[in-house]
């Protein structure tokens, strides 16, 4: 009789590893998970905000908010469109590491030190008077290679020990994150020693093509924005070729496969593993420099405001395709923005976008099992054997 | 000599102490942040954990800070609200990437976002938190036994020692049973340990859990102890940050965080000391590089750790790394 | 009759819907035994005891434990029914110490506490004769002394019947001379001990009685004192069989790499190749016989270059000039520091200094061959790694036995892995798709390759087809050696004839051909000459149409003079 309690093989529900799902539904599947999250979100709304509870039918204002909170009108559209591009670029700029298996958490402090370089050139080099007020035009391009050097040396840095010494990446580029944040205090305290903890040179910024405000003729206030758009789409083209079509892409995708096969084939793997790095630094130190040197021209420890961190999870929810992040950092954005609008409209805490994103990430973060693994459920029990 | 010891008394003693009490805060996130990476799992979402935890205690608080219960029975019910709150938060980042072996970085990362958020939202709500009323519990209420006392010891109370407590309970655990064997091993090889028949899931579930729970305790501690100021929750976060890197500045020792972490505030606080020193002003400049210290040492350890490849010295092996038995 | 402790009835146990790794196998192992389980490598030895230790769970059939039927499901359940098993790979984790690794998982009601475990480990190693520091930390630890934790793991969850499966293999001697004697003392003890091996003088030496596996099912059992190494051969390889593999006459063999005293110790310090030296021939097919870990992947890794030997030469013949390889000029920069180091002369033998000519005079110099490589100056491939051995113009092809590990990328499709090893091919930054690509078709079409697209990720194609794809991609380089490990394990008979007969056509345009196999039968059905691996060293070269399985299976078993293991 115990044996035959016993003859139950098989478990109620086992896990297998799936590979290869329709395209369709992996879609779908996300889809799904950022509906649910999104429906949520609602819920969470639903507990916090007093006027939703009185009067339940504004849940679908709550919606509504949601997205008036992108499309409301012109100047909110081209600011959306703008964070789109910044964060577009610090997820692109992550692309070729991620690719290769390096776990580069540093992008807040690389995009930062682009920040500062960009700002540093402009308030040693620039005029006197304008050091405080504008932007020397002269200066752009110095600033851009000064945040290209700058982010990409903040990268090269746990590079080499992971080259060298296999020294914990994802724990490195971590902390040098918090040593740029630093670094900026430093430097400010160094720069404004009146204290005011930020430093702003810029009025009316000169944009890298001033031209292009031409295009956007009606639109001419935006030409900065317009400037920021264009550069990032550019980069996120450029560094899908690269990543899809050059040598130097195949080699780092071979790399993040396989480190034997890498091997097996030739490839310097060190060598792989600092390049991709500096490019991955200096893209990094680029949307440094279109946050500081075209945006703003300010630099203060909030300046990248934690997109470093977002740029992970946007360039993961993309799968690594940079063509795909441009959705992904749209719906990141979307969520930011529409949030923010709502915890102005019910008056609640700025950080509730925080708090949605959060919550989307969860869904879909969780809904990446459904795609990776089967569930099996046992269908019948086993024959038990007379 | 007597001059020295003048000095002593005077400012470095009070110093001191000081940063034995604000180390505290980080004791806590980091002891919790290593029993999580023993299981082999980097936590990145400790920050938004201490964050909600210290929302979950604060709010236990302000429920009921004014209902006349004795203040020993607050105390304990405001540190199980954090703890709690954190084992909760655990739970999330479990469920995610134990069950659902979700990315572990990302998953980290979301858990901070959404911690950090929903901790600003709830401390700022004018009916969850009215007039900051978390706050009504005098931070004496915490600092038995020393409450009384005039001198700097009275910034420790039972929330520090708590801290130490834990901190060298965990070392036990971990260095001296057989059960913090298991973890261990789980964190190292699961596959191993999951062929010797410890439940592989299990361990994981409870170290990242009970090791949220204590994290979440910083972030009480820190708001209604060490600060007791209705705008401490703010710079919690990046104490979170910082717990992390204790844990590896300690290269994942639990009791070795009083040392790190009086180390890390001493640094922290350094440029506030001797600005109270009469005579000596100084630089703007000083205070953040002081600051950017605790994680350039941390950095060193790091490399260093690396370079010596000292086998104990490493972080766990699978750390970072879903663990999934395939069907053979 | 006494019960025994452990008896197997029909047993039967399947991989997928064609692979039968155990049909109908039973067998009995009684109390204070040494049970040996002969049988070639994949004969389903392995497979078995994992039924018995919880790993797998059989398809059918029964198994007692002292009279009553058990359920094993996991390896915890084969723990509670006193059954430990030693596995081939250890499990162990590296940064704890002997006894901490002993105690994992133990919980039976014991207090939780560390302190007593080191005493209690030395008892058991005491009672019978290990030896063993139980503080000692794993990663401190040789092979041997892993091989002993392991086993006081299973005594000390109080296992009556113990596994272990090849337990010899990485032991020298001495040390496998010690582990009998242990054996012998638990047996004595009243333990029942399985052994499974596929070394007949070990078989002789240790155990009570044999049961020989082939394919999968139990051959018979004898007594060991009443057996002989020859019938036990005879047993385990059974009757020849002519496979009917194409087999072309070599063509005009010369020799084309030549390996010298290759000596090999790996980073976890086992010595894995001693004094390796063969000759392989252009226009033959060298097959590599021996028991699996014998060195066979280290031997070829070292001519690859992906491991590095400690001592020994290998020489590349170059097939055009027929003398060993000496400069090709692939690169101006190599040219260069070679010419730094007085290593070029001019027709009239004056050294040659290179400095301050541009690249294009060093290029053309070098092509019209006005300046010479001293004619001595034998670059060896040893210590090169596989692009360097590329750019000295050596067309060595390497089929590895990790197909998705290391010889393709599993994520990508076949055109991505086409260019694998030609991707660096043609100036720009670009990488060429389109010849890549081309071949990929033309394989596919040519070895009928079955997949849904040319882009489909190589991973989900099924063994065979992975397999065609890697041999395919290593062909087509029209390569001068051609090196394959295993190239068709777990592959089906009609991919394993497409396989053969790649290989023999390559054999017949004049490549060196090197077959590491481990079915006799193929291996002398399709190989000119079968050299002989043993645990590092070669113990022979044979004629393959001449040679027989007994002889072969002899030098694959045999232990060698002990002149140089018998010391350590």
């Amino acid at each position: 009789m115990e044996a035959t309690k016993d003859r139950v093989k098989e478990p109620l529900m086992w896990i297998t590893k799936r590979d290869g799902m329709n395209p369709v539904f992996i879609w779908l599947i996300r889809v799904l998970a950022f509906v649910c999250g999104m429906l949520a979100c609602g819920l969470i709304a639903f507990a916090l905000i007093e006027q939703l509870r009185d009067e339940p039918s504004r849940i679908t204002e709550f919606y509504k908010c949601f997205i008036d909170g992108v499309v409301k009108n012109d100047d909110m559209k081209w600011t959306f469109a703008k964070d789109v591009a910044i964060l577009l670029c610090i997820s692109v700029a992550l692309t070729p590491a991620f690719r290769m298996r390096f776990w580069n958490t540093g992008a807040e402090g690389q995009t930062l030190v682009g920040v500062l370089a960009a700002v540093g050139v402009n308030f040693y080099l620039g005029e006197p008077y304008a050091r405080s007020h504008v932007a020397d035009a002269r200066l752009l391009a110095p600033m851009l290679v000064a945040a290209l050097l700058a982010g990409a040396l903040w990268a090269l840095i746990p590079a080499l020990f992971k080259a060298k010494w296999n020294t914990n990446e994802t724990l490195f580029t971590l902390m040098m994150n918090y040593v740029a944040i630093h670094l900026v205090s430093f430097c400010l305290a160094e720069w404004v020693p009146n204290g005011s903890n930020t430093i702003s040179i810029n009025d009316d910024m000169p944009t890298l093509f001033n031209g292009l405000a031409a295009v956007a003729k009606k639109n001419h206030k935006y030409s900065n924005y317009l400037t920021i758009i264009l550069t990032v789409l550019a980069v996120t083209v450029l560094i899908y070729i690269y990543i899809k079509y050059t040598k130097h892409g195949y080699e780092l995708n071979v790399v993040g496969e396989s480190l034997r096969t890498a091997q097996y084939v030739g490839i310097k793997v060190k060598k792989v593993i600092i390049r991709t790095m500096l490019l991955s630094g200096m893209l990094c130190g680029l949307a440094g420099f279109l946050i500081g040197g075209v945006l703003d021209c300010t630099v203060n420890t909030e300046s990248v405001g934690g997109q470093g961190f977002t740029g992970i999870m946007v360039a993961w929810l993309a799968s690594f395709n940079p063509l795909i992040m441009i959705l992904t950092s749209a719906i990141i954005t979307f969520l930011n923005h529409g949030a923010s609008q709502i915890s102005t409209a019910f008056d609640i805490s700025g950080a509730l976008p925080n708090v949605m994103i959060g919550v989307v990430l969860f869904f879909v973060i969780g809904s990446e099992f459904f795609i990776n693994y089967k569930l099996n459920f046992r269908k019948h029990a086993r024959e038990v054997r007379a | 000599m007597t001059a020295f010891f003048a000095f002593f008394k005077t400012y470095l003693l009070d110093y001191f102490v000081d940063s034995l009490a604000f180390g505290a805060t980080f004791m806590y996130g980091s002891t919790g942040e290593t029993l999580t990476e023993k299981a082999g799992h980097l936590n990145l979402g400790i920050p938004g954990i201490m964050c909600m935890g210290g929302a979950g205690g604060c709010l236990v608080l302000s429920f009921i800070g004014a209902s006349g219960l004795p203040p020993f029975l607050i105390v304990i019910l405001g540190i199980l609200g954090a703890f709690a709150m954190g084992v909760l938060m655990g739970l999330i980042y479990s469920f995610l990437t134990v069950t659902l072996r979700a990315n572990q970085n990302v998953t980290g990362l979301a858990l901070t976002t959404f911690g950090v958020g929903l901790m600003k939202v709830i401390m700022s709500n004018k009916k969850l938190m009215v007039a900051q009323n978390y706050l009504i519990i005098p931070k004496e209420y915490f600092r038995f036994p020393f409450a009384s006392r005039q001198d700097s010891l009275q910034r420790l109370g039972v929330m520090f020692f708590l801290a130490v407590i834990i901190t060298i309970a965990a070392s036990y655990f971990l260095y001296r049973t057989k059960t913090g064997l298991n973890l261990r091993a789980v964190g190292e090889n699961p596959a191993t340990a999951d062929s010797a028949g410890i439940n592989v899931s299990r361990y994981k579930y409870l170290a990242t859990c009970i090791g949220s729970g204590i994290s979440g305790l910083g972030g009480l501690y820190y708001i209604v102890d060490y600060m007791a100021s209705n705008e401490a929750y703010l710079s919690i976060e990046a104490y979170g940050w910082l717990s992390i890197a204790l844990v590896i500045f300690v290269l994942w020792r639990p009791h070795l965080t009083i040392i790190g972490s009086f180390l890390f505030s001493v640094l922290l606080s350094c440029s506030s000391f001797i600005a109270t020193i009469p005579g000596v002003t100084p630089s703007m400049s000083a205070k953040p590089l002081m600051r950017m210290l605790p994680y350039v040492f941390t950095i060193i350890v790091l490399i260093l750790s690396s370079i010596r490849n000292k086998r104990e010295n490493q972080p766990p092996s699978s750390l970072g790394l879903s663990y999934f038995r395939e069907e053979r | 009759m006494p019960t025994p402790a452990l008896e197997l009835k029909n047993i039967t146990k399947r991989f997928g819907h064609k692979v039968v790794a155990n049909k109908n196998v039973s067998l009995t192992l009684n109390h204070g035994e040494v049970l040996a389980i002969l049988g070639e490598n994949g004969c389903g030895k392995t497979t078995l005891m994992n039924m018995v230790a919880g790993i797998y769970y059989p398809d059918d059939g029964r198994i007692f434990i002292n009279g009553h039927e058990a359920v094993i499901r996991s390896p915890r359940d084969a723990f509670e029914h006193g059954i430990g098993m030693i596995h081939q790979h250890f499990k162990l984790v590296d940064i704890f110490t002997a006894a901490e690794n002993v105690v994992l998982g133990v919980h039976a009601g014991k207090k939780d506490n560390l302190k007593d475990v080191n005493s209690r480990v030395s008892e058991i190693a005491a009672k019978y004769g290990f030896s063993i520091d139980p503080k000692k930390k794993i990663y401190d630890m040789s092979v041997s002394e892993k091989q002993t934790v392991e086993i006081i793991k299973v005594l000390y969850r109080g296992a009556d019947i113990l596994i272990l499966d090849e337990p010899t293999a990485v032991l020298t001697l001495q040390e496998i001379k010690r582990l009998f004697e242990i054996l012998r003392r638990m047996a004595a003890d009243g333990k029942s001990i399985i052994i499974i091996t596929h070394k007949l003088n070990e078989v002789m030496e240790v155990s009570d009685r044999v049961t020989v596996m082939r394919k999968g099912e139990n051959v018979g059992v004898v007594n060991t004192a009443e057996t002989s190494e020859a019938e036990l051969t005879n047993m385990m390889v059974g009757r020849q069989i002519s496979l009917n593999i194409k087999r072309s006459e070599p063509v005009d063999p010369k020799p084309r790499i030549i390996v010298e005293h290759l000596d090999y110790t790996n980073p976890e310090g086992v010595k894995i190749l001693k004094d390796v030296s063969f000759t392989a021939r252009g226009g033959e097919m060298l097959g590599i016989a021996g028991i699996a870990g014998s060195g066979q992947r280290e031997m070829l890794e070292c001519i690859a270059g992906l491991i590095r030997p400690q001592t020994g030469t290998i020489t590349f013949i170059n097939p055009k000039e027929n003398k060993p390889v000496t400069f090709f000029h692939k690169k101006i920069s190599q040219v260069r520091r070679l010419a730094a180091q007085g290593k070029f002369h001019y027709p009239d033998g004056t050294r040659v200094s290179l400095k301050g000519m541009s690249r294009k005079s060093v290029r053309k110099l070098v092509r019209d061959e006005q300046i010479l490589f001293d004619e001595n100056e034998i670059m060896p491939l040893r210590d090169k790694t596989p692009l360097e051995i590329r750019e000295l113009g050596v067309k060595l092809s390497f089929v590895p036995e990790d197909r998705l590990g290391m010889g393709l990328v599993g994520s990508i499709g076949i055109a991505d892995n086409m260019m694998l090893r030609s991707y660096r091919k043609g100036r720009g930054v670009f990488v060429n798709r389109s010849k890549p690509k081309k071949l990929g078709q033309t394989l596919i079409k040519k070895l009928g390759i079955i997949t849904p697209s040319i882009r489909t990720p190589v991973r989900r194609l099924s063994g065979g087809n992975v397999q065609k794809v890697l041999v395919g991609r290593e062909i087509s380089s029209s390569p001068k050696v051609l090196m394959a490990a295993y190239p068709v394990r777990g592959l089906d008979i009609n991919s394993s004839y497409l396989i053969y007969n790649l290989l023999d056509e390559q054999k017949c345009t004049g490549t060196a051909v090197i077959f590491v196999g481990e079915d006799l039968d193929v291996l002398m059905g399709l190989c000119d000459r079968i050299m002989v691996i043993n645990s590092g060293r070669i113990t022979g070269t044979v004629d393959a149409r001449t040679a027989d399985k007994e002889t072969l299976g002899y030098l694959m078993t045999k232990t060698q003079g002990d002149k140089a293991d018998g010391s350590n």
